[in-house]
């Protein structure tokens, strides 16, 4: 809030109006108006300035329809003369608005900066690839793979690489910096700089087919040792499961199809189709976001995927026997 | 008004001239404009219908978090409909098929269009290209892949189905029928104004058409070789758009937007022509800044075309590209700025009486303001790239295509209502309408920019209930059916008193413009003598009027040797010939009709049979030249 156009006296009366519409009984993790980085703060500040100036145009134009209302029924004929109206319309119409539009350009040149990737290398950088419908993240020189869940260490600047393996998906954190479209044939780039440890969440926001809606991630943001930490756990292959369920899990997982579409470092399972599942049991959520990872919703998962999320490539596995879904289960959640 | 014997004869004669067939053959090979224009209202109206059906559905679904009243199957195939409905089925075929075609050569003195029966294949190409995207509907085949269609979303290896198929071929036979439209009224503007109509004469909303019309005919190749592509990579596997074959999926969306933003003031600028009509009329005070008024609209056209690139501004381009097009986009702010000052201030200078069609010209206003400041926000690179795809923009775009374009529409409606039908409509349920159709619509749709500035991303067929989302949009659910309730009672009202509405008489409003200067509604050939023109306020500054009756019986330029019209010079609008138009013809249909069922074996890939439907289109084509008018 520091760097605003206008005085903060006179910032707190703009923002008293909209703000109490925006703050009532929602959670704000994915709004614009709660920024947690100096790039969302500018874009932020850039659309509370601009929310100003436009309250100023509307009404002025307002009074000039109220002007004419209360004057409607006055005596006489209207005139035809022009002269009037043409030095309002001028100076409305062509001067006001020449002299707004700089201002704000120039406002908008001095953003721009703070919301772009830079221009060398950073200190991390983060893979992230779009996939109807799930996020896959590679940590460069790492062997770690994750999906939906992009950890980064606090105060640290790192480097997004935005790429797809099939339609156009764009990556978006709205409380942490803007949006970049990921686009087959390129690599986009973007900043995440987050100060603050945290969860911040983003969402896919290209319409990407039938399973767009349910396309949202997590960006975890952790004090960087506590990172360094997480990324070499990850860097590891598949524990073996250590209980009989586990081992029954690992074989059915193995041997039902599983392995054709998912990893599980350490194991035959090989498939790129799916996420990455070397690490499954340490994620929060499951299907991007769209229940909260429990053996309860991963078993429901693996029966009907179609239930919980719409138009996922992932078959249902309602026949296979219970027993051998609660082993998979068990095996999935042991996999941390 | 007191005619003679002679006169009568000739009003006889001109009858018997114009006279087409009675009855459903009639409206078959009609080339009347003012009959076509009718036909375009009557179907435009319907596909309005379907898509606000669509809508209603989507605002269903979305009214609460985690909603399952249709799944996103469903939920993509009604968002893509509904945009591709509102846009190519309704709003254009609403404002440019409707009040372009019967209002233009009226305004004009003309007594048809430059080219009837292009003008009636156009409608019924139109017609054609909506039976074909609706029936992908019906058969379950309904393109899904959203309005903007981006690849490789919509090449064959995502959308592997026939619906993407259905939107291409049937947007390029829409295509071709809007591209012929704007041509003809480029022709007729620039030909068929009424002797002494020089442009500085010409009535403003003839000034939007003219706008409009340019960027019909230099935008619509965009789309259409966008569409082309499209099909060429879909049944032939050519690879303009895929990467892995040295394509660019960007090439898509540069010609998509190319046509795309043009598009938006091709929408937009019938609507200011149609505020520039009626405000003159309700305030009793010649437009404000006529000339500025005139340059504007044609600037608004030109600029148009050069902020394309502000619709891809999350897509990664260089920096120095997306600060031109930000700079064109907020520069095409400054002659929208001089219209809105120019419709304040004609209001203020004059004496505004505020019955419904100027109601809803305040309305426009309003909205056009909101939904053009929040635009210029997002000509700001950094916040387009923060809100872009988000409800921010819906709301945007609603507050400008539906708040600004379509409210003059409403609003022009009710002012040629009694010039259309004859009959005045009821002021009272008028102005019921418009207070739940304004409320209704800032209900609807303002509380969409809140859910934007919370996050919410559009196109989703569901959300989450803990990110807050769910209050915002249940109101905006309630809105859209409030605003339902309002065009429901404004059909009431207009089809009630087509009915049994008072007689009106030619000129119920006292409007300048030369419409109100022929009967209500107008004989076939519009004006027993072709009017003279010395004022862009035809019936209010000359006494050439009042003098139409003596003219008549003089036999003074009533043209009565058959289908003829003067053709005049395009600047000052001097008479330098007269014009033989064609008859009433079956053949626009029948082309129409052989052109749609070829491109719907294209889409079944019936190959053979859609070569056929070319040869046959041929020998149609054969028939149609057969019938040339004789020049006079």
């Amino acid at each position: 809030m520091t760097r605003g156009v206008l005085p903060a006296g006179r910032r707190r009366l703009v923002t008293l109006g909209l703000p109490v519409l925006l703050a009532t009984g929602c959670n704000s993790n994915q709004a614009i108006t709660n920024p947690a980085t100096r790039p969302a703060r500018d874009i932020n500040t850039l659309w509370w300035a601009m929310l100003a100036g436009a309250l100023v145009v509307f009404a002025v134009v307002v009074a000039l329809l109220v002007i004419a209302f209360v004057r409607r029924g006055r005596p006489g004929e209207p005139s035809h003369d022009d002269s009037g109206p043409y030095k309002v319309i001028i100076g409305g119409g062509l001067a006001a608005p020449m002299v707004v539009l700089a201002i704000l350009f120039g406002f908008v040149i001095h953003v721009m900066p703070a919301t772009s990737a830079p221009p060398g290398p950073t200190k991390l950088t983060v893979d992230v690839i779009g996939h109807q419908w799930f996020w896959e993240v590679r940590y460069p020189g790492t062997s770690a793979v994750t999906a939906n869940e992009i950890h980064i260490p606090s105060g640290t600047a790192v480097d997004v690489r935005a790429t797809t393996v099939d339609v156009i998906h764009s990556f978006w954190v709205p409380r942490l910096n803007r949006k970049i479209d990921m686009i087959p044939g390129r690599a986009n780039r973007i900043e995440l700089d987050a100060p603050d440890p945290g969860v911040y969440r983003g969402q896919c926001s290209e319409f990407c087919g039938v399973g767009h809606a349910q396309m949202s991630f997590y960006v975890i943001v952790q004090p960087p040792a506590q990172f360094r930490a997480w990324l070499r756990a990850q860097s590891r292959p598949a524990a073996t499961p250590a209980t009989a369920a586990g081992l029954l899990g690992r074989h059915t997982f193995l041997t039902v199809g599983c392995e054709d579409c998912h990893v599980i470092r350490g194991t035959s399972a090989a498939g790129r189709v799916g996420p990455d599942l070397t690490h499954v049991g340490s994620r929060r959520t499951l299907a991007a976001l769209t229940i909260p990872n429990t053996p309860r919703t991963l078993y429901d998962w693996i029966s009907n995927p179609q239930a919980i999320k719409p138009g996922v490539r992932m078959p249902g596995f309602a026949s296979l026997p219970a027993a051998q879904r609660h082993a998979l289960v068990a095996y999935l959640e042991s996999l941390r | 008004m007191a005619v003679g014997t002679v006169a009568r004869e000739r009003v006889e004669r001109l009858d018997r001239i114009w006279q087409e067939r009675p009855g459903f053959t009639g409206w078959l090979t009609t080339t009347d404009h003012k009959r076509i224009g009718l036909l375009y209202l009557v179907t435009s109206l319907v596909f309005f219908a379907a898509g606000g059906v669509e809508a209603l559905v989507m605002r269903t679904q979305l009214a609460e978090a985690d909603e399952r009243v249709v799944g996103p199957g469903t939920y993509d195939q009604l968002m893509t409909m509904h945009g591709i409905t509102m846009i190519f089925f309704f709003v254009i075929p609403l404002s440019i098929g409707f009040f372009g075609n019967y209002l233009v050569p009226l305004m004009i003195g003309a007594r048809d269009m430059a080219f009837p029966r292009m003008n009636a294949l156009s409608y019924w190409l139109y017609l054609g290209s909506g039976i074909l995207l609706y029936s992908g509907l019906a058969l379950g085949h309904a393109p899904d892949a959203g309005w903007f269609n981006y690849v490789p979303l919509a090449s064959r290896k995502f959308s592997p189905g026939t619906g993407v198929d259905f939107y291409a071929l049937g947007l390029i036979l829409n295509s071709i029928s809007s591209t012929a439209a704007a041509a003809n009224f480029l022709v007729t503007i620039g030909r068929l104004r009424a002797p002494g109509m020089s442009l500085n004469r010409m009535p403003l909303f003839c000034f939007a058409i003219l706008a409009t019309s340019f960027s019909l005919v230099f935008a619509l190749p965009a789309l259409t070789t966008d569409l082309v592509f499209l099909e060429l990579s879909r049944k032939f596997g050519l690879h303009f758009f895929d990467v892995g074959r040295g394509g660019n999926p960007l090439l898509w969306q540069d010609l998509f937007w190319i046509f795309g933003h043009p598009e938006v003031y091709i929408i937009v600028l019938p609507a200011f022509g149609i505020a520039t009509s009626i405000i003159p009329t309700f305030t009793r005070r010649r437009m404000a800044a006529f000339p500025l008024v005139a340059l504007a609209e044609l600037l608004v056209a030109f600029i148009g075309f050069g902020v394309w690139v502000h619709h891809m501004f999350a897509t990664g381009l260089p920096e120095i590209a997306m600060i031109f097009f930000a700079a064109a986009s907020l520069i095409i702010v400054i002659p929208s700025g001089i219209q809105i000052f120019a419709w304040c201030m004609t209001m203020v200078t004059g004496k505004p009486e505020f019955r419904t069609p100027l109601l809803f010209i305040v309305g426009f206003i309003l909205f056009f303001v909101f939904g053009g400041l929040s635009g210029i926000m997002l000509a700001a690179i950094p916040f387009d790239q923060q809100v872009t795809d988000t409800y921010f923009v819906v709301a945007h775009f609603h507050y400008v295509i539906w708040g600004a374009a379509v409210f003059p529409l409403l609003g022009g409606l009710y002012y040629w209502f009694p010039k259309v039908t004859g009959r005045m409509y009821n002021e009272r349920l008028g102005q019921t309408t418009f207070w739940l159709v304004f409320i209704g619509t800032n209900v609807t749709f303002f509380p969409m920019h809140i859910s934007g500035m919370l996050g919410m991303p559009r196109r989703v067929w569901t959300y989450p209930g803990y990110l807050g989302w769910g209050p915002e949009n249940f109101v905006s659910t309630l809105g859209a059916f409030f605003l339902t309730g309002g065009l429901v009672l404004m059909a009431v009202n207009l089809v009630v008193s087509r009915i049994r509405g008072p007689l009106a008489g030619p000129n119920p409003f006292g409007g300048a413009t030369l419409e109100w200067a022929t009967s209500s509604p107008p004989p076939p050939y519009n004006f027993a003598v072709i009017p003279k023109v010395s004022s862009p306020y035809a019936t209010w500054d000359t006494d050439d009027r009042k003098t139409d009756p003596e003219r008549l019986e003089r036999g003074d330029f009533v043209l009565e040797g058959g289908h003829l019209t003067p053709g005049t010079t395009p600047v000052d609008g001097h008479m330098d010939e007269i014009l033989a138009m064609p008859e009433e013809s079956p053949w626009p249909v029948t082309l129409a009709f052989v052109a749609t069922l070829g491109t719907a074996f294209v889409i079944a890939n019936h190959l053979i049979f859609a070569i056929a439907m070319v040869a046959l289109a041929a020998v149609v084509l054969v028939a149609w030249h057969s019938g040339e008018p004789e020049a006079a």
